[in-house]
Order: structure tokens, then sequence, then C-alpha cells
């Protein structure tokens, strides 16, 4: 594997408009505006945290995996990756990312997908898209725009390990983050941001221990040109 | 395994078809030039909030390649279509589909006035209209294959596209394990570097066929495909 590129980002917290903690298993939706910078912070490794974006202004114009890794000509996410929608927009750019590599073909864990992947008794178990849905439908309720499962497409996974061989083989491995690392995205349209803090137990994409991760979020500086 | 074929056509370069393959039917794709490419997305036609999760697909299989024995899961834990025949080995999930600014900036825009059938298409505009003779939108997309084309990732999570991959004779077999909207585009991928716009057709066979016994090739290709299996079969009980 080459070296991945740490790059640290120069704001601090407390300039920070806006911070919350996301604990694992819970979804949190947002707006992020253009120019503003959102940063994502795995407080104590290893956690996985499964990330959709939209257009704003446009539910169906999302984020889109097979654009962005192929426009980058990359299937791994790092600093300088512009995150493509379906409507071949750059929605935001990762501008700052101390753990060196995100996926964003492993997909959300789904209650359904469990079942196959480890056994059919599984299901009982909380998942990534029941936490897209719930967050999905609460916000659907409270601006009451439509946002529904026809939404949920594929996301990124900030912090998750998932090597693909030239074989044309695809693993989940153990991560690469660890606590304190972070990513930080420049938003470069109004967006709106939903994220499922993953609660899967069944393999090592949480280390076995889905753990809360922060979220922060800077105002557009004045250098950048809104 | 015996079947009988129900009809033939042909699937024009550049273009867009679709069909609900019924349950106990299949597909067989069939390269008639070399080079060939073919997009393709899958819902299911009872239910289209229920369509293909490329992510599922890979990590149940633990693939970045489809071939003989991988299946296509839907979002909900069960199987749209079972590639039960490959002559290639490798069918890509990773490339996804042209627009129209791709075409226009690699072949140069040629409009129908102009060049009448010969204009120049682009697959993310057939896959929305062919979407929307269904009732469904942009929100209705999905990540997409790209048959008869390949793209390996090195090491370093590089993605490079391997030209000369399909020959003409290439074929793939679709079998319908649910009754799925399938929808197909012949545009070039969009990593193609040739710049040469080229219309390659193919051939399209519909068939009836058995339905999956226990020793089947896609039942057997993982663990988890067995209980992708139940989960299809339970969802027709």
């Amino acid at each position: 594997m080459p070296e991945t590129v740490i790059q640290a980002s120069p704001r601090l917290p407390e300039d920070a408009i806006f911070s919350v903690v996301v604990e694992a298993g819970d979804s949190f939706v947002h707006e992020i505006y253009q120019g503003q910078f959102v940063r994502i912070v795995d407080l104590e490794g290893n956690q996985a945290v499964d990330t959709l974006f939209y257009n704003a202004h446009d539910y169906a114009d999302r984020y889109s995996a097979q654009d962005t890794i192929r426009e980058q000509r990359n299937i791994y996410l790092t600093t300088g990756t512009k995150l493509m929608s379906t409507e071949r927009n750059a929605l935001l750019t990762i501008v700052a990312d101390t753990c060196g590599r995100h996926d964003t073909l492993g997909g959300a864990c789904a209650t359904e997908s469990n079942m196959v992947r480890y056994a059919i008794d599984k299901r009982f178990m909380h998942a990534c898209r029941q936490s897209f849905l719930k967050g999905a439908l609460a916000w659907s309720a409270e601006t009451g725009r439509e946002l529904d499962k026809r939404d949920l497409t594929a996301n990124i996974n900030f912090f998750m390990n998932v090597p693909v061989t030239p074989s044309g083989k695809l693993t989940f491995e153990d991560g690469v983050s660890d606590a304190g690392k972070y990513v930080e995205l420049r938003a470069e349209m109004d967006t709106l941001m939903v994220i499922s803090n993953c609660p899967q137990l069944n393999n090592p994409c949480n280390a076995y221990n889905p753990t809360p991760v922060s979220v922060l979020i800077w105002n557009a500086t004045q250098e950048f040109d809104v | 395994m015996s079947s009988s074929i129900l009809w033939e056509e042909t699937l024009h370069g550049s273009s867009t078809w679709s069909h609900i393959l019924k349950r106990g039917t299949a597909l067989r794709i069939a390269a008639i030039e070399d080079n060939t490419n073919v997009g393709a997305i899958f819902l299911n036609a009872d239910n289209p909030s229920e369509r293909l999760n490329l992510p599922d697909t890979l990590k149940a299989q633990h693939i970045a390649r489809l071939s003989t024995g991988s299946v296509l899961y839907s979002d909900m834990g069960r199987i749209l279509c079972s590639i039960t025949d490959d002559t290639l080995g490798w069918h890509d999930p990773l490339g996804g589909c042209s627009d129209a600014a791709l075409v226009a900036k690699k072949y140069g825009s040629s409009t129908y006035q102009v060049a009448r059938n010969n204009w120049h298409q682009n697959a993310l505009d057939g896959f929305l209209i062919e979407l929307a003779k269904y009732g469904l939108g942009p929100r209705d997309l999905m990540m997409n294959v790209n048959f008869f084309s390949k793209v390996e990732v090195f090491v370093d999570g590089s993605m490079h596209f391997i030209s000369a991959h399909s020959a003409a004779g290439d074929a793939v077999e679709l079998r319908a394990e649910m009754n799925t909207l399938v929808i197909l585009n012949s545009c070039q991928h969009p990593m193609d570097p040739s710049h040469e716009y080229a219309q390659k057709p193919v051939s399209l066979t519909l068939k009836q066929v058995e339905a999956p016994g226990l020793d089947d090739v896609c039942r057997n290709f993982r663990p988890e495909n067995g209980r992708g299996f139940t989960l299809t079969e339970r969802y027709f009980l």
C-alpha cells in the first residue's frame, strides 16, 4: 500500500459555529452551506461513519460513488477528493484528512444485508440503513420535503478500510483510523448531510466496538470566494 | 440445464432497452463486435423502491468484479438476477455511466438533425428516459454494472480501464430470481480511452429456464448466496 497522505486543518475547534457528538447507532441530519467546512472526528478510533450528501436545493441530485471515484481515477477518498453528484456537480471537497483514506464501495449495513452476510437470525440487530431511514423521515417531516428510502444511495464510509485487490477481490479490514483522527470537507454548494454512526457488531469496521464521533462546522473563510 | 428460447433480438449500439425479466426466465447478452460495453440497472418490477445495490452485491460476495456464480443483490437482501454463465470472467461494477458532457468532450457533439440515428448519445440520459417510461425518475437511478468491461484497481486504489477486454462472441447470461425491470444501455464505457465514437450492437436472447437447484453454481458460490436464495424464495411464498 502506498504511503497515505496526512493533511491537518488550520481550523480550531473553539472557532467552530456548531459542534455535536453523535453516538453510535444514531443518525444526524444537517445542512452544510456553500463555503462552510464540516469536520467529522473519530473520537475513540476505528469508527465507521456512513454518510450521504445531497444538493440542498434538489435531493434528486445526490452523492454518487461511481462518479466520484471515476473522476479521480481512484477508489479511495482522501484530501483533494471532490465528492461528485449524480448530475456531475462537485458537492464538497475533502480539504483535510488525518486518517488517510476512506471507503465508498462498502455501502451501509442493513438488517436485510446482515441476514445475507452473517445469518438469517441477525435481522434484529441495529444497522445503518435503519438510522438513515429514521433520520431521513424525521427531516422530511420537519421540512415537508420528500426524503425516503429511494434517496438512500451509495454512501461514503468515513474511517472505514475496504481494500480492493488487483484480482478483483473486496475485503473488510481493520480500520486505519485511530482516536482523534478526522476528515474535513468544504461545501462547494449548499448541501444536506445525512450521517449514520455505524452500529455494526458483526465485522471489524468498528473494531467490534461502535463509539461516538463528533461533527464540527465552521463558517466560510474570507479567502474562500463564495 | 434445459432451456427454451422465447425470442431473440438485437440491441443497437448506443441505445437503451428495457424489459421486465420474469422469475424463471433468463437473458443472454452476446457481443457481436470486439470491445463492447453494456451498462445495466435492475429494479424489482413489483416494488421499484427495491433495486440493485452494488455495495451489498460486492461485500456479500467479497468481489469487485462480476462473473459466473455472482448474483446481483437488491437493497432488501434478495437476489434480482444471477450470472449463470459468462465467457469473460470479469464485468465491471465500478466505472459508472457516461453523461452528455463527457460524450461531447470526448467525441464531439453530433445532433440528431445532422446525424440521424448515428447521433452521439450517452448512458445517463438513456437510463433516465427509460426509467421515466415506468414512472420512475432520477431518485430511482443507482450505481450501474458495465457488462463486457473491466476496470482494474491497483493496490494504491487507482482505477485502470482495460482496453480490448471483450471480443465478438463473448456472452453473459442473467437468470431472473425475481420479476426484475432490467434496463440496458449500449453506450461506450465512460473510462474507455478511445476517442472514436462507436456504436456496438449486442444480441439478446430471452429464455425460459429451470429454477435453480440445490447444486446451482450461483447458490453455492458463497455461503452468503445460499442465504440470499433462501430469502428470495421466501419472498415468493
